[in-house]
Formats: structure tokens, sequence, C-alpha cells
């Protein structure tokens, strides 16, 4: 409901990298490729939490703080 | 040289390519098809010396690396929902012939997990209990340190020992509680769903949020129950607030319902 009403890129964007990686790197069908990443033998929450981490640093050295979106009705 | 990084696995159809334009990669590559056994991969040519085993593994510990080719990869698989079959992060092959050997291989079992995601989509509910709303009444009159040096006590130590241990049983109480509601909002929700299945409750640390997160669901939803599921949802939020706050996220491709039937070669 909260997200339903959004234009699909906009959507695309708003997406948390938390649950991103929830799916994306503990989901989607495993294929024994040639070169896998191994992500099982390492602890993926401090991946995450070391990517989720970068990502708000990444945020506030952009100053991207002012995409708030909200309250801005028309 | 350049290796194939795997997105998803959809059935081929008439075209070649049912869709006109796929986004940039993880590898900033332009993503294309690749077609075997009535079976359609999509594939994106990214350059070998990033992307072998220990390349990989070393981007693994680089987060800038990994959210952007996180996002990317989402976002090439994003477009293929509704048909297609999400591939794990990080699935590589030598080159498209490859792939093209993987397709026939597996036809039969990626046939039953696609027939199985065919026409639905994911949806993810997370659950909190919402402490500042479930216990509303005074509750940190202990803390604030007016408790033991109030002159009209006999016992001020007593009192204080007292009113902390009320104060932590109500939210041992309201936790237990909220508890018991998310296990009733996932049952009814994977009642609606086709499949279900719940990843573990994020960290405080990585949502930022402090409430602790009693549920993060998945649920596998048929386009045709897309409304009614989302009525449910708004319905057990109405029913379990405040002290119970359900977030919705979706729709997301398949991600945590893409498995292949037989478990043998999963590994």
């Amino acid at each position: 409901m909260t997200t339903g009403d959004l234009a699909p890129e906009l959507r695309q964007h708003d997406v948390a990298l938390v649950d991103l990686l929830d799916r994306v790197l503990a989901g989607g069908v495993v294929i024994a490729g040639e070169i896998t990443l191994s992500i099982a033998d390492v602890d993926l929450v401090r991946i995450s939490l070391r990517a989720l981490i970068a990502s708000v640093s990444t945020l506030a050295a952009d100053g991207v703080g002012r995409v708030t979106g909200e309250g801005a009705a028309p | 040289m350049t290796y194939t990084w795997l997105y998803a696995v959809a059935p081929a159809g008439p075209d070649a390519s049912p869709w006109q334009v796929l986004p940039e990669g993880v590898a900033d590559e332009h993503p294309g098809t690749v077609e075997a056994a009535d079976l359609l991969a999509v594939v994106g040519p990214v350059p070998d010396a990033d992307f072998d085993t220990d390349a990989l593994q070393r981007h693994l510990g680089d987060p800038q690396w990994l959210e952007r080719a996180v996002r990317a990869h989402h976002r090439v698989v994003s477009a293929t929902v509704g048909r297609a079959l999400p591939v794990r992060f990080g699935t590589v092959y030598r080159d498209e012939d490859r792939v093209r050997a993987l397709l026939t291989a597996h036809a039969d079992e990626i046939r039953t997990a696609l027939a199985g995601i065919a026409d639905r989509t994911e949806w993810g509910v997370k659950a909190y209990l919402d402490r500042a709303r479930s216990d509303g009444e005074t509750d940190g009159a202990g803390e604030a340190g007016d408790g033991p040096g109030r002159p009209s006590d006999d016992r001020p130590g007593t009192a204080y020992l007292l009113r902390r241990r009320t104060a932590r049983d109500r939210a041992e109480r309201a936790l237990a509680d909220a508890a018991g509601q998310a296990r009733q909002v996932h049952l009814a929700l994977s009642d609606l769903a086709d499949r279900s299945t719940e990843h573990p409750p994020q960290p405080a640390e990585a949502t930022g949020v402090r409430d602790p997160m009693l549920l993060n669901g998945a649920y596998l939803v048929h386009r045709a129950r897309e409304a009614e599921f989302a009525r449910a949802v708004a319905g057990l939020r109405e029913r379990h607030g405040p002290a119970l706050r359900v977030e919705l996220t979706g729709p997301w491709p398949p991600y945590s319902f893409a498995g292949l039937p037989t478990g043998g070669d999963a590994g």
C-alpha cells in the first residue's frame, strides 16, 4: 500500500537496501555456476551491515538527505 | 575476456527477447538473452578480472561495490518480473555456451520452478513491536530518578524496585503479546499466499529501527489475489495496531521462492 501508488521507477529507487540484501544475497535460484560467490561461507549479516553502513555514509556525503519527497503535496 | 553473469531464467516465447530494453547490469554492461531448450536466460558479459572467484569474494568485502552490484542485479531481475526465475546473486559462467548447456541440462527442474512463480509476485511484510505505542503509560518514571528520593515513601528502595519490576514485566508482556500477534499476521497472510516463508528478523543496526522486529515474512501472491492481499494487510495493521507496526514492501521478483524442485545440485 505504501509503495503501490508510486511510479515504478520511484519505487525502484526507493527499495531499502536491507530488504534487498535479504532477497538478492540469500534468495534466487541456486544453480551451480562455474564461478559462484560462496556467500554461505561468509557471515551474511556482517556483509549486510557493512553495506548498509556504507550506504548511509554515502548518502550523507552526497547530501542526498534533501530528497524527502514527503509532505510536498501539490 | 569476459565471463557471463546470470540474472534470471524465463520460458522462451515467440519473441527473441520479450524485454525491449534491459537496464544496465552489475558491470554496467548491457544484458541480453541466451536461448536453449525453450528457455531464455538473461545474461550479461562481465570482465573476467573483476568477476573470477577471488575477485568476487574480495568485492563482497567492499560495501560500496556490493550495494551497487546488488542494486544493478535487482534492476535487471525486476525488468523480467512476472515470468522469470531470479538467479542467486553471484552466479557466473565462462561463456554463453555454458549457459546454454546449463539450460538444457536442468530444463525440467527450471520449467517446474517457473510454473510455480508464473503470474505471481513476492510481497514482504515486516512487523515490529512499537514500543512507544505499546506501553504509553509512565514507563520511564523509575529511570527518571524521582522515585527513590520521594520523602513520603516509607521504604523508597523497595517501592523503586517494585516499580522497576512492574515496568519490566509489562514490557515483557507487551513483547510476548506482539510476538503472538505477529504469528497471527503471518498465518493469515500465508493463507492468502501460494507460498510463504520467513527471513531472519533484521537487526536494529541494519534497519535503524530500535523496536524489535517480530516478523520478516515473504509471500508469493498470485496476481488475481493481490488486491485481496493488500486489503488483508491493511486489516491486520488496523486490528493489531498500534502496538504492532506492520509494514508492506513489494511487489518483489520472487527471490524467496525460486528454488529448484530437486535439491540435488543445490550448493
